[in-house]
């Protein structure tokens, strides 16, 4: 049998083979069932490093079929190396489509945000995580927060937003911000900032999270109830800006700070990339964009 | 005082293999009643307490605890997470060493409100409210309380660990070596500290020492083991001005004198 | 009424274990009783065991034969066998007792000291201490050290505060072991006329007493102890 050289590397669709996505799909079926569960799976070496992923290319590799479009993104940006590179990944492996568009995506894999835009039924957000356990932060035993999720034992998370008014005055963890799953599950949203976490409550998207390293993944059905844990005195609040977006005007969005100059200058920018240029398409403008900058000089 | 034991122990043995841990012991506490177990190193009384404190699981026999709604329970028959609700609850357990007993990487403050926040308590200002009560009754000033233990001496943060305990009003607590590893000066403080406590809140208590002095301070009745068993049992101060057994004979007669 | 305490047949020694169990008889078939309203000395020289009778008497002495019943709220409890609790509990509530010396507490003042055996049997901690400061004042003991923890008083006044913390209840029975010992003559006064108070209540009083001018005020009657002395075979 002659094959053309071109074809050396022939992977399996999707990079992994038919067995260890069936694996992978029966552990989130599993994280499906019990919402915020972390289920223990057999993580397998891929062709990046730890960090940079591997949990959420698996998840995303069982799941995705010929037919899905693929978007990806990384702190909100579409454009950056870990969004660019996990892409073209998957346009190799799996030759599936891609887009940067949200809303015309069916599987959205996501490193640290959750999009502007929201999400409708039929979508799937998949999250890369470095750290599954929550609690791991106050207990590093594993045996011992296994124990205390199996016996629903959460004081202690509230013991770090303790610490946390006692030093700062309120609670002033902004990202990974622990959240309480369909009243059951204390469970760790990955590093997105906590200005996403109402954005998980009730989602009629698929959540699915994948950590690589840690070999873990859990999941949030759509529709499913995700409270952020607080105090009565000191309640749950997402981060607020003081100004809209310099580049698309939006507000109620999450701000980057970008640094324009080493004179000081910076401007705030929607983190997620996406939804600023979608804006700016539609003719909104900041006190920053270009074309303002033009007709002022 | 009440009718009813507290805790019920009957012919509890535990072995290691073909070694005896302890064996055959029996014995009722009372509420507001503090039992001294004295021994020296090796003669089982730790392995006893925690087969009582449930961090152990006997080989045999029974202990039944009386819960607060006035039920009794087999401890060794109870689900885990019972158990655990217990000893963070109606419970305490004082560790010589405060670091095992103690997050030593949060503050002074959490210590103490862990437990509260562990039944339900949601509200920053209460939590932090009971923690500086419970932190000058046991003698750490209010200005101490975003510390983190670390930076607490050992006497401090003992008397943490204790606060740590008895924030949720426990009817008994266990007490290993509470005053071991301490100086001389610190350890006649927390004693009396003990002392008071005790009797303030009525406290059943199961408190393991070498120390006879320890004992005679802060127990009523006392439990003397060796290799295991039981060698005598009473008032403290009975055992103690009249000891009948040859091993408390030699314990009573090997108190340096000052 | 019951005879406050009894003694009956009791016997006691002291085998040394480190001394190769070497046995040492105290006293034996000692038997007494005494009577609400009186005051009984244990008589005798040193050594003859009434010290060992007055720790028997309360539970910090085991016995080796014989019954101490004492009457306990109406019950009739057997000293010599009765179990820990119970001994804790007629502690309680119905004997008394003033030793020679003063087990010192760290930080706990002389006032919290004496009020100790009253709010420990329920009475309020300010009645308590009313009645703590009337005692002391009573034993003329200065008024500056009441708030003082007694570790560092000298050993007369130490034993006013024993005395007091004895005398604040009203237990039907009263162990005294020497209670004067280190007294001047103004406050061995003041003993004696509160021991004859209790006495008028009602108070069975059982004590030891060297000084002689003491005991012949206060004694109704002597118990004489080599009576008992131990191998002596009752006649």
């Amino acid at each position: 049998m002659s094959t053309p050289a071109t074809d050396i590397a022939t992977y399996n669709f999707a990079y992994l083979d038919e067995q260890t996505k069936r694996m992978i799909r029966r552990a989130i079926l599993k994280g499906i069932a019990i919402p915020g569960y972390q289920v223990p799976f057999a993580s397998r070496e891929m062709p990046m490093p730890y960090g940079w992923g591997t949990g959420g290319v698996q998840v995303t590799a069982a799941i995705i079929g010929p037919d899905d479009v693929l978007k990806v993104i990384d702190q909100g940006a579409d454009d950056t190396t870990n969004a660019v590179s996990i892409r073209a990944f998957f346009q190799k492996v799996a030759d599936v489509a891609v887009t940067t568009e949200t809303a015309k995506a069916t599987i959205i894999q996501t490193r640290h945000r959750i999009p502007e835009h929201p999400l409708t039924g039929g979508q799937t957000l998949v999250y890369q995580v470095p750290i599954p356990e929550p609690l791991r932060f106050l207990e590093p035993r594993e045996t011992e927060t296994r124990k205390m999720h199996a016996l629903e034992e959460y004081g202690l998370m509230h013991v770090k937003l303790y610490e946390d008014i006692a030093r700062h005055g309120r609670i002033a963890t902004t990202y990974a911000y622990p959240v309480k799953v369909e009243g059951r599950y204390v469970m760790d949203p990955s590093p997105t900032p906590k200005f996403d976490n109402p954005k998980m409550h009730m989602s009629p998207a698929l959540q699915l999270f994948g950590a690589g390293r840690e070999k873990r993944i859990y999941a949030v059905p759509p529709f499913t109830k995700v409270v952020s844990l607080d105090f009565e005195d000191h309640p749950f609040e997402i981060q607020t800006f003081d100004q809209p977006c310099a580049l698309c005007g939006a507000e109620q969005v999450y701000l980057d700070e970008v640094i324009l100059d080493d004179k000081g200058g910076h401007m705030f920018v929607c983190s997620d990339t996406d939804h600023c240029e979608t804006r700016q398409a539609c003719g909104h403008r900041g006190h920053l964009s270009p074309d303002i900058l033009e007709t002022a000089r | 005082m009440t009718d009813e034991p507290l805790l019920r122990v009957t012919a509890l043995s535990k072995y290691y293999g073909s070694r005896i841990g302890c064996e055959d012991i029996s014995f009722d506490l009372w509420p507001g009643e503090v039992l001294a177990i004295v021994g020296e190193s090796g003669s089982g009384k730790t392995t006893l307490l925690n087969c009582l404190a449930t961090r152990l699981l006997p080989t045999s026999g029974t202990a039944s605890y009386r819960m607060r709604d006035g039920q009794w329970r087999d401890l060794y028959r109870m689900s885990e997470a019972e158990r655990r609700f217990l000893m963070r609850t109606d419970w305490g357990f004082v560790h010589q060493n405060p670091a095992d007993g103690l997050r030593m990487t949060v503050s002074a403050g959490a210590n103490v409100g862990e437990r509260l926040m562990a039944v339900g308590d949601r509200h920053y200002g209460n939590i932090r409210s009971t923690a500086v009560d419970w932190l000058s009754r046991v003698e750490i000033g209010e200005e101490r309380i975003d510390d983190e233990p670390r930076a607490f001496s050992g006497g401090m943060r003992q008397r943490l660990q204790i606060a740590r305990n008895l924030v949720t009003g426990p009817r008994l607590v266990f007490m290993d070596e509470p005053t071991g590893g301490l100086d001389v000066s610190v350890q006649a403080r927390l004693l009396d500290l003990l002392r008071g406590l005790v009797t303030d809140l009525g406290l059943a208590a199961i408190v393991v020492t070498h120390d006879l002095a320890v004992a005679r301070l802060l127990s009523q009745r006392m439990m003397v083991m060796k290799n295991g068993h039981v060698v005598e049992a009473g008032l403290t101060d009975r055992v103690l001005d009249d000891p009948r057994a040859p091993y408390t004979q030699l314990l009573v007669s090997s108190i340096l004198q000052v | 009424m019951a005879t406050p305490l009894i003694v009956s047949e009791v016997a006691k020694a002291f085998t040394m274990h480190l001394r190769d169990g070497i046995r040492l008889p105290v006293v034996s078939n000692v038997s007494f009783s005494v009577r609400a309203g009186e005051c009984a000395v244990l008589g005798g020289p040193s050594g003859a065991g009434k010290s060992s009778i007055l720790k028997m008497v309360y539970g910090n002495y085991g016995v080796d034969q014989g019954q101490i019943i004492v009457d306990h709220h109406g019950q009739l409890v057997d000293l010599a066998t009765a179990n820990p609790r119970t001994v804790l509990a007629v502690r309680r509530d119905t004997i008394g007792y003033v030793s020679q010396f003063l087990r010192t507490v760290p930080r706990v003042s002389a006032l919290d000291v004496v009020a100790e055996p009253l709010v420990a049997r329920g009475v309020a901690r300010d009645e308590a201490h009313a009645r703590a400061a009337e005692l002391l004042g009573r034993l003329n003991l200065p008024e500056r050290l009441w708030s003082l923890p007694p570790a560092t008083f000298s050993g007369g006044e130490q034993q006013r505060v024993n005395i007091a913390r004895g005398f604040i209840t009203d237990h039907p029975v009263l162990l005294l072991d020497e209670p004067t010992a280190s007294l001047d003559a103004t406050n061995r006064e003041v003993v004696i006329s509160l021991i004859e108070e209790k006495k008028l209540k009602g108070v069975a009083l059982l004590g030891i007493f060297h000084d002689a001018d003491v005991r012949e005020a206060v004694a109704d009657r002597i118990v004489d102890v080599t009576e008992f002395a131990a191998g002596k075979i009752a006649a």
